[in-house]
């Protein structure tokens, strides 16, 4: 039986980027990846913003994870497709056996270390409430821009997309060029989920109506969806009665979030964080369980994906150089009347080294303080012109302290 | 005349105040000088960049990704998406190839490389 340095679950941005990352420090590695092909979500992404931190360039999904399957091909990586893990248990030597299924049959190998990089998935109707029927035409935003822009087929002729988040609005403007009727965008929210700039250039530009504090509240048809109902929300969500309308259309798009995938993670025994719905982790982004590392939307969902590139290359070398040692975690307190989330949530005072910090405001601020303290002295601070929970904020930290205690803190406005 | 505008050049997304009087136009809270620009262009000739796909002539690779490598006039925006959805690709081709040129002042070129194995196996016992 093979046996890795590293072996990385997913095929995506975070995995290949891991997984060159890794190569790199001369470990042996495996990439498992479920689907024909690698690339993850981004291959059906075919718009363009990706990469302008990292390239300095607008690319489309399919064009930023090419460059990064390249160069991963250059180095020695062994990669698996059309296969996935059945099976995880630890060994006695602190290493793993894990078992395959591929296209030929089953199949096991060991590894030292493995990186969870299995990415997201999206909330379903079943996540949402919504009355009524479950006819056919009901898609997630990400199933509707699988079948247009992979499989070249269009879903719907005339529709109502629930949720403002950015692939939902992608999509709006997707089915658009396509020729469909999007009828309108019904967030339950007062403000949108997804970024400015795709209302303006994904609603706006093809004036299809964004509607704010409503939300579908049943859905009719029979075999196939043939119309919704949608209701203002007042300011605790309930919907207002009165201004309930019917909508005729033939499907009905959810875009209401996205959640880590954690599938093997919970047959690990990996504590997951409320916050983030991702494992804990410390700073070198190693979970609970050591020897099991966690990048990328697997361990929270990003807005960017060149964070994921760049979280995703530290933790692959982390995985690379891990030798087990005792571990003395220190929580990084946070207030959730600040942020919505802070990771890593852990650091590891007995391994030491610099620490990369992402973050989220719980609510939009403007020109607010954040600060790192370490036993209780200030060693980062920094003003934001602007923060907000849909954009996702990073900061790195070097500190030659043996840290006791860590913490985020927001401080008030500043003039 | 003054008018709130959204900047679409980089994820920021600031929302500005646009002043125009006749040739003179001044904005209020973008974040860098790209907004300036975004708007006087927004307010003369507004353009854009699209993405789609096209068919090809290979079952194993039915459709590829495409985008323009160039900005064209908004209005003119179905227009060329008429034209991208006549486009049958009947050659491999790798990422930049221009699959149609001059498409109202831009060319359609492919995202995605055909010639590309991304996937199947690759396992040395
Ligand atoms: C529908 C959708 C649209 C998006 N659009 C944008 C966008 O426009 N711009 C942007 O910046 N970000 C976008 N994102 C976020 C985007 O997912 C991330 O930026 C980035 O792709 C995350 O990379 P990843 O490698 O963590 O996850 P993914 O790209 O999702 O890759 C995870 C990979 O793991 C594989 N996998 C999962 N489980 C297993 C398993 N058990 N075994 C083996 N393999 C497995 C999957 O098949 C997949 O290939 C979008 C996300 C979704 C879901
Ligand atoms: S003004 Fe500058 S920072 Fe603001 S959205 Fe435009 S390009 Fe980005």
């Amino acid at each position: 039986m093979k046996r890795y340095r590293v072996c990385v679950l997913g095929g995506g941005p975070a995995g290949l980027a891991a997984a060159a990352s890794a190569a790199d420090e001369n470990a042996s590695v495996l990439i498992v990846e479920r689907e024909k092909k690698l690339g993850g979500i981004l291959k059906q992404c075919i718009h363009d913003g990706f990469g302008l931190i990292h390239f300095k360039e607008r690319l489309t999904g399919p064009e930023y994870a090419e460059r990064y399957i390249k160069d991963m091909i250059q180095k020695d990586v062994d990669y698996i497709t059309s296969s996935f893990v059945t099976d995880v248990k630890k060994l006695s030597d602190g290493g793993f056996e894990l078992e395959l299924q591929t296209q030929e049959g089953m199949e096991k190998v060991e590894s030292d270390t493995i990186v969870l990089a299995c990415g997201c998935r999206e909330r379903t109707s079943r996540q949402v409430f919504v009355h009524g029927d479950r006819p056919a035409g009901i898609y997630t935003a990400g199933t509707a821009q699988y079948f247009v822009n992979i499989m070249g087929y269009m879903p719907t002729k005339k529709c109502v997309i629930i949720g403002s988040g950015d692939i939902g609005m992608i999509m709006a403007r997707r089915l658009t060029l396509e020729g469909a009727q999007v009828e309108g965008v019904y967030e339950i929210k007062d403000a949108p989920a997804g970024l400015d700039r795709n209302v303006a250039q994904c609603l706006d530009d093809y004036n299809i109506p964004l509607h704010l504090s409503t939300t579908v509240t049943q859905v009719f048809g029979n075999k196939r969806v043939e119309a919704v109902e949608v209701c203002q929300v007042d300011k605790k969500f309930n919907p207002i009665k009165e201004t309930a309308r019917i909508i005729e259309c033939d499907s009905l798009i959810l875009s209401v979030g996205l959640l880590p995938e954690n599938e093997i993670a919970d047959k690990l025994g990996i504590e997951i964080d409320n916050a983030t719905k991702g494992p804990l982790v410390d700073q070198t982004f190693m979970t609970n369980v050591p020897g099991v590392f966690s990048c990328g939307n697997a361990l929270h969902v990003n807005d960017l994906v060149d964070y994921v590139s760049e979280n995703a290359s530290l933790t692959g070398k982390y995985a690379a150089i891990y030798q087990p040692s005792n571990r003395t975690l220190v929580k990084i307190n946070y207030s959730n009347k600040d942020f919505l989330y802070v990771v890593p949530q852990y650091y590891d005072s007995s391994k030491g080294g610099e620490l990369n910090l992402y973050f989220r405001a719980q609510k939009e601020v403007r020109n607010h303080k954040v600060a790192f303290l370490i036993n209780d002295e200030v060693e980062l601070d920094k003003t934001y012109k602007r923060m907000l929970p849909s954009e996702m904020e990073a900061v790195k930290i070097k500190t030659e302290k043996t840290v006791e205690h860590a913490a985020l803190r927001m401080g008030g406005p500043q003039k | 005349m003054t008018k709130e505008m959204t900047c679409i050049v980089c994820p920021n997304g600031c929302l500005m105040r646009v002043e125009q009087n006749g040739d003179d136009i001044q904005v209020f809270d973008a974040l860098c000088k790209r907004g300036l620009e975004f708007a006087k262009n927004e307010l003369i000739n507004p353009t854009r960049s699209i993405t789609s796909t096209v068919a090809t002539a290979f079952p194993d690779y039915p459709l590829l990704s495409v985008k323009t490598d160039g900005e064209l006039p908004k209005d003119k925006i179905f227009q060329a998406m008429e034209l991208i959805n006549k486009i049958v690709v009947k050659d491999r081709i790798k990422v930049g190839d221009v699959i149609l040129s001059d498409v109202f002042g831009t060319n359609i070129v492919a995202t995605s490389d055909m010639t590309l194995n991304a996937g199947e196996k690759r396992v040395d016992n």
